[in-house]
């Protein structure tokens, strides 16, 4: 127990913890959406956020920036950063729909118990994350640093580094956009239907498949949001990736209330604070197990999460 | 519709009904040729004596992995396959869906390690015990801590929902790793406990049985799955087992029947645990050495596949998918060379590794996938949970 680092760190390990919990917060959501509308722990999540870290790479590889390059000047980052943030996004979203098409979509014909999507689920985890270590001779890559290393400003005690800062903005702005999408869309309004009923859902004529498909790329352009501000954080990305912060971010998700939106949010930005605070407290190594400590104690005084209401049910 | 049931023709007939149909003596004279095929599979000449064409000068042998020691390899089978008949009482027959089985191993191979190592913790710096204990002594207490520590794990957790006993217990068997790894106390962290003891036993020519070889310890795994599978089948027909189907059907029309769902849950835990640190502390009997690397998650993940893809419920099908789990991905590595597979190919300048040792994943994935679309009950399926299955498919009119 350390209490001197946890108080004299304090405002460094808030924003850290800010902004790594932005990150789990935003791979979370994708666990929260399929899993209200479809009652399914997506296991394969994990790879499409792993899939996006490696488009962002490529992306910045095409435009001429690798691990070895010189940091460019702020508008070319921004300008790499925006492209890649595309890029990545829509490759997670497309390999997120391709998922719902191989290994859940034949399932949900044949109305398939929850355990067995499960397995496929697994399965198609595995077929992703290692035809990406074939393709890459299961090595590290290295991610250039685009963003200045120094930081933003500094007032109180409280330092705020730009990556910082942008993670937080940015997965901010993306949870209001996606809760603005789900509240008042035609779209929005048929994935809340479809999430409390799927039948009656789909005698009303909302059509169901195409729901599904949509809230599959939602989680994966989500995800591919994350991965581009984790590769930024990280500088390194690897084919095995995925399962650590898909565990975490689905860990938040469970904490926050799974199927819920903004349980979602509040979980990730939750467990990257205990995580950050606890780290000091305890040392690094023990980061892990006090995340999931929390998670099993929350759990047993309130087994639905802190806010545990479903998508379904979120306000009309 | 005659309601006479009509003798189907023997032909017409599947494998399972056919075997049943055999007299007796006919039934059991083929388990016993079985079973010592089974005790022959480590030997290489039993291979190649199968009588398959052979290519010349390949090495290769059907069936034979080639690329790793078979003994080796049909060992952890061996202990997968406990793993997996553990997690079938859990998952298969109480219908309790836990993912961080492997803790359970975990705590019985350090529970050996700790007692039978010269070098552990207990007899260097904290004096508890005089000398090292036997390996066979040790089992017991192996046994005993894991299934304890699935009393533990499931009184607090089991009046959980299914999804939510799903992530506590990936997070019970995260946290034993990582304690194992960082705690310096017992344990010894990532440096882990060396010299672990073997099992009991020498041949008449005074050399140790178990030693590097790994023959005597598949056979010695093959002895314990036999003697399980009889344990696990007797229980499955008994008051508990019946208990256990009526909780996986409907949990709450059970209770409203009188079976104490609670109980009977904790104690599927409890018995799979127990199966599960015996796994454990056969491993550790072999490996010599148990550090925490062991025991990550994807090996929980690997048992669960094997039991879903083997058939929840049904012990043939734990096993068989236990031996697939492992021997499959094992038995690709060594086929590319013999059927001319490329190593790699070349796509846009970049060289891909396509060797079967580096895409026995995706392969096995890929199985896991397209086994659960055609055939979600498993390869070899209990019958009841395969009507429940059938039932089911029937309920609703796929809206598409």
């Amino acid at each position: 127990m350390n209490f001197d680092d946890l108080i004299q760190g304090f405002p460094d390990l808030t924003t850290t913890g800010l902004a790594q919990g932005s990150i789990y917060a935003l791979v979370a959501l994708g666990y929260t959406l399929v899993y209200g509308v479809l009652r399914l722990i997506n296991f394969a999540h994990s790879e499409v956020f792993m899939f996006g870290t490696f488009a962002a790479l490529w992306t910045w590889g095409i435009m001429g920036y690798d691990s070895n390059s010189t940091r460019p000047d702020l508008g070319t980052a921004l300008l790499l950063i925006l492209v890649s943030l595309v890029v990545a996004s829509l490759f997670s979203g497309g390999v997120a729909m391709a998922v719902e098409a191989v290994a859940y979509r034949p399932l949900r014909k044949r109305n398939a118990p929850p355990l067995v999507f499960l397995i496929s689920a697994i399965g198609a985890s595995f077929v992703l994350a290692e035809l990406m270590g074939a393709f890459t001779e299961r090595r590290q890559q290295g991610i250039p640093g685009l963003l200045p290393g120094e930081p933003l400003f500094s007032a109180g005690g409280w330092t705020v580094y730009p990556l910082q800062l942008m993670t937080f903005v940015v997965a901010l702005a993306v949870m209001f956009g996606l809760d603005w999408f789900v509240a008042k869309t035609r779209f929005g309004r048929g994935i809340r239907a479809v999430a409390q009923d799927a039948d009656t859902a789909a005698l009303m004529g909302v059509n169901k498949g195409r729901v599904i498909a949509l809230v599959f790329l939602l989680g994966g352009l989500l995800a591919g949001v994350a991965a581009v501000f984790y590769s930024m954080k990280q500088g390194n990305t690897r084919f095995n990736v995925g399962f650590l912060i898909g565990l975490k971010a689905f860990s938040a998700a469970v904490l926050g209330g799974i199927g819920n939106l903004r349980g979602a949010l509040v979980g990730g930005l939750l467990l990257g604070l205990v995580e950050s605070y606890g780290a000091a407290l305890f040392g690094s190594n023990w980061t892990n197990v006090i995340a999931f400590v929390v998670l099993l104690v929350l759990l047993m005084f309130r087994p639905t999460g802190l806010l545990g209401e479903s998508l379904g049910r979120a306000r009309a | 519709m005659t309601t006479e049931t009509v003798k189907k023709q023997r032909w017409k007939l599947n494998l399972r009904d056919r075997f049943q149909d055999l007299p007796k003596p006919a039934r059991i004279a083929a388990m016993v040729v079985f079973v010592v095929l089974l005790y022959l599979l480590p030997t290489k000449a039993f291979y190649e004596n199968l009588g398959f064409p052979i290519p010349v000068g390949s090495g290769y042998l059907p069936f034979y992995t080639t690329g790793s020691d078979m003994a080796g390899v049909l060992f952890q089978c061996g202990y997968y396959i406990l793993l997996a008949l553990g997690l079938n009482v859990v998952l298969g027959y109480a219908g309790l869906l836990d993912l961080g089985f492997f803790g359970f191993f975990a705590v019985g191979a350090y529970t050996v390690a700790l007692l039978t190592s010269p070098e552990s913790k207990l007899i260097t710096e904290y004096n508890w015990l005089e000398s090292p204990w036997p390996w066979l002594v040790t089992v017991p207490i192996a046994i005993a801590l894991a299934m304890l520590s699935g009393v533990l794990l499931g009184w607090p957790t089991l009046r959980l929902r299914g999804d939510y006993l799903a992530i506590v217990t990936l997070g019970f068997a995260e946290i034993i790793r990582i304690v194992a790894k960082n705690q310096d106390w017992i344990l010894n962290g990532d440096r882990g406990i060396p010299s672990v003891g073997h099992p009991p036993g020498t041949w008449p020519d005074g050399e140790a049985i178990f030693d590097l070889e790994f023959t005597p310890y598949y056979w010695l795994v093959l002895t314990v799955i036999i003697a399980v599978i009889f344990l696990i089948r007797n229980l499955a027909n008994s008051r508990v087992g019946r208990a256990w189907v009526a909780i996986r059907e409907d949990e709450d029309a059970a209770e409203l029947m009188g079976v104490p769902t609670f109980k009977f849950k904790l104690w599927a835990f409890a018995i799979g645990a127990a199966i599960g640190g015996l796994s454990g502390s056969l491993w550790a009997g072999q490996a010599n050495f148990v550090n925490s690397n062991t025991f990550s998650l994807e090996n929980s993940i690997l048992v669960l596949a094997a039991v879903l893809l083997g058939g929840a419920g049904s012990i043939g099908g734990a096993i068989l998918g236990g031996f697939i789990v492992i021997y499959l991905p094992e038995w690709l590595r060594s086929v590319g060379d013999v059927f001319g597979w490329p190593t790699q190919v070349e796509i846009a300048g970049i060289h891909i590794d396509v060797s079967p040792t580096s895409l026995r994943f995706v392969i096995f994935g890929a199985l896991l996938i397209v086994v659960m679309i055609y055939r979600p009950q498993g390869l070899w399926p209990n019958r009841r949970r395969a009507a429940e299955l059938k039932d089911r498919q029937k309920e609703v009119a796929p809206v598409e």
